[in-house]
């Protein structure tokens, strides 16, 4: 048999299509946990929430959901506020982050999956758009427009996000709250001020994320619990909070899993996350391009 | 205190519990109790890393899964053998099984023993943290093996039918379930304590208040913390396997389920963590909980009280319910802590 060079590309260019969404997933993460050191765990429920949110909208209103996501932004960006508020009072301040700092995420992650549980029952959800059912061909390989959206979105989420943290003075200051706080609070910047603003934003990107995913796949409300392995495999694997990190890893793990299923089937996809993480911690726990 | 006489006593707590059962005289208190002292093992298996090293282990239904799975393993073992081994081994096999519960159990355990050796292994020499991420994902990824993996099962799960009568008494199997899942909680709780006790145990408490300075003075950290993570996934493992033979039915969605790794995180948190207390009445408390909401309301409705519980106790009462007892009721040397609090702030 001679090699399936074809099927190689197209699981090449699909992995491609699949990173940059991955990379939208895990952007929030490398803010929070890799900038701020926030071991936010419940962050693939908050993605999961926003799909959900992009759903109703489509639903109801027939709403474009990546539109959706964009005027929900406030919104998660304030619930963001609100859940760095009450971690930074209970947890941060009295210095208990490690054990019930983690427990609180995690409560709120099983909370959060619940409740949509209770609300919308375990049935898989999608939306409607005059996109997602559209395929672009290019000779031999496929460019399903379901992949390249989110894709284009993603790309546009990081560069600016890239953009925001190395040119304006929030930016800046978040990166600096990172690397010193006492030395912001010097420079006149309240740290923990600049933190709620950098945990909100990351939040906030669970929205976009949120209805990425819901565009690409159908929805349950427990499909969340799938990311959490992928989203700290690539944040670690990235070098924990930087952005260019997150995207050469985010490429490279949807790369390894679209090669993985393709040759080797689907169900084994979200054990090489897994992989990539171990291998990542006992070879070179910095990461690809580490601080 | 010894620790001989405490395991006396609590046998004979534990062998009162049972008489009490045995007056009520319906079967459904054995089901229920299985419930809640399966969850008094898995909290008490959490709270030895979780509680006495400050490790947080996200992994539970995990360790759970693979001592179930290993039961499932070790049952339809004949089965393969008679089709595949020569007569002679074949016969052993015949000779050796079916074995019973507790050798399973030990079974179980020593294998969910091992992969919390390994994965505690990989990851323990980072920060803390990377552990309980790596417990997270290690449910996926357990989880992606079974559903691959067709001798136990795969997707489809695989049953296992309930012997009418047990071996050794002629009672109802389920009592006998009972039974041993009260012998293994009394163990796990008699072993926690004594660790708590130990020279062992303080080297835990070191870890969790202070690792650097604790490394500085020569703890061997990394070995105690190894110790931790295999006992605790041996426990673990140990309230999984007779699982398949309660449940009858087993089926990777199930034995992975995120309830077992919330109660078993929220169960100690409830009670308070520091010590074998706190596990204990947080099991009792939320296992009967549950137990009455599922029955009376909805299971998700019981699992969502489970969940907003804990995320409440780690805001409002961080030291759980033993912490809200200590707060109330202070011990003598209580008010030198005031003190020192005053002093401080």
């Amino acid at each position: 048999m001679d090699f399936p060079f074809e099927l190689l590309l197209n699981a090449l260019i699909a992995g491609l299509l699949l990173g940059g969404f991955y990379a939208a997933v895990t952007v929030g993460i490398s803010i929070s946990f890799g900038i701020l050191d926030i071991v936010n765990i419940a962050h693939p429920a908050f993605i999961i929430l926003g799909s959900y949110i992009a759903y109703i909208v489509n639903q109801r209103l027939g709403l474009d959901p990546i539109l959706t996501a964009v005027i929900v932004l406030p919104v998660f960006y304030m619930l963001g506020s609100a859940v760095y508020q009450v971690y930074y009072l209970s947890f941060e301040k009295r210095g208990q982050e490690a054990l019930r700092g983690l427990a609180f995420f995690f409560g709120l992650l099983f909370v959060t999956e619940v409740l949509l549980i209770l609300v919308f029952g375990v049935d898989y959800r999608y939306v409607q758009a005059a996109y997602i059912e559209k395929t672009l061909r290019f000779g031999f390989f496929d460019l399903p427009l379901r992949m390249l959206v989110p894709f284009l979105v993603s790309a546009v989420l990081l560069a600016g996000l890239q953009i925001f943290l190395s040119k304006t003075f929030t930016g800046r200051a978040i990166m600096a709250v990172a690397q010193d706080q006492l030395a912001l609070s010097l420079m006149a910047a309240d740290p923990i001020r600049i933190k709620r603003i950098a945990f909100a934003i990351s939040i906030a990107t669970a929205a976009i994320a949120g209805a990425l995913l819901i565009i690409i796949q159908p929805v349950e409300p427990s499909v969340g619990r799938e990311y959490i392995g992928r989203v700290f495999a690539i944040c670690v694997l990235g070098g924990m909070g930087s952005l260019p990190g997150t995207v050469i890893a985010a490429l490279l793990l949807g790369i390894v899993e679209s090669i993985t299923s393709t040759f080797y089937g689907p169900s084994w996809a979200p054990a090489v996350a897994f992989g990539f993480l171990l291998l990542t911690l006992a070879v070179r726990p910095a990461g690809l391009l580490g601080r | 205190m010894r620790n001989w006489q405490f395991f006396l006593a609590a046998l004979a707590v534990s062998g009162l519990a049972y008489l009490g059962t045995r007056l009520i005289g319906n079967d459904y208190v054995y089901f229920a109790g299985y419930v809640v002292l399966q969850f008094v093992v898995l909290a008490t298996a959490w709270n030895i890393l979780g509680g006495y090293c400050g490790y947080v282990n996200f992994g539970s239904a995990a360790f759970f899964a693979i001592g179930a799975y290993s039961t499932v393993a070790l049952h339809k073992f004949p089965q393969l053998s008679a089709r595949y081994l020569p007569e002679t081994l074949n016969s052993v096999v015949e000779f050796i099984f079916p074995l019973s519960i507790p050798v399973m159990i030990v079974i179980g355990g020593a294998i969910a023993g091992l992969v919390g050796l390994g994965t505690g292994y990989l990851t323990l020499r980072l920060r803390g943290v990377f552990f309980a991420i790596a417990t997270l994902a290690l449910a996926v990824v357990l989880q992606t093996l079974i559903v691959n993996w067709d001798y136990v099962g795969g997707s489809r799960g695989a049953y296992i039918i309930r012997p009418n009568t047990t071996p050794y008494f002629d009672i109802n199997y389920i009592e006998y379930l009972f039974i041993i899942m009260l012998l293994l909680a009394v163990i796990a709780i008699t072993v926690a304590r004594s660790i708590e006790r130990s020279q062992l145990g303080y080297g835990f408490a070191t870890i969790r208040d202070d690792e650097l300075a604790a490394e500085a003075t020569g703890v061997p950290t990394l070995r105690l913390k190894l110790i931790a993570t295999t006992l605790s996934g041996a426990f673990m493992g140990m309230a999984g396997a007779p699982f398949p033979f309660y449940i009858g039915y087993l089926e990777p969605s199930s034995a992975f389920g995120l309830a077992y790794a919330v109660n078993a995180i929220a169960m100690p948190m409830i009670g308070g963590t520091t010590s074998w207390v706190g596990p204990l009445l947080g099991a009792i408390l939320l296992g009967t909980l549950q137990q009455v909401a599922s029955v009376t309301i909805s299971s998700a409705v019981s699992l969502l009280i489970v969940g907003l519980l804990l995320v409440f106790f780690v805001i409002i009462a961080p030291n759980g319910i033993i912490g809200l007892w200590q707060d109330y009721f202070p011990r003598k040397e209580a008010p030198a802590r005031e003190n020192s609090k005053a002093e401080a702030t």
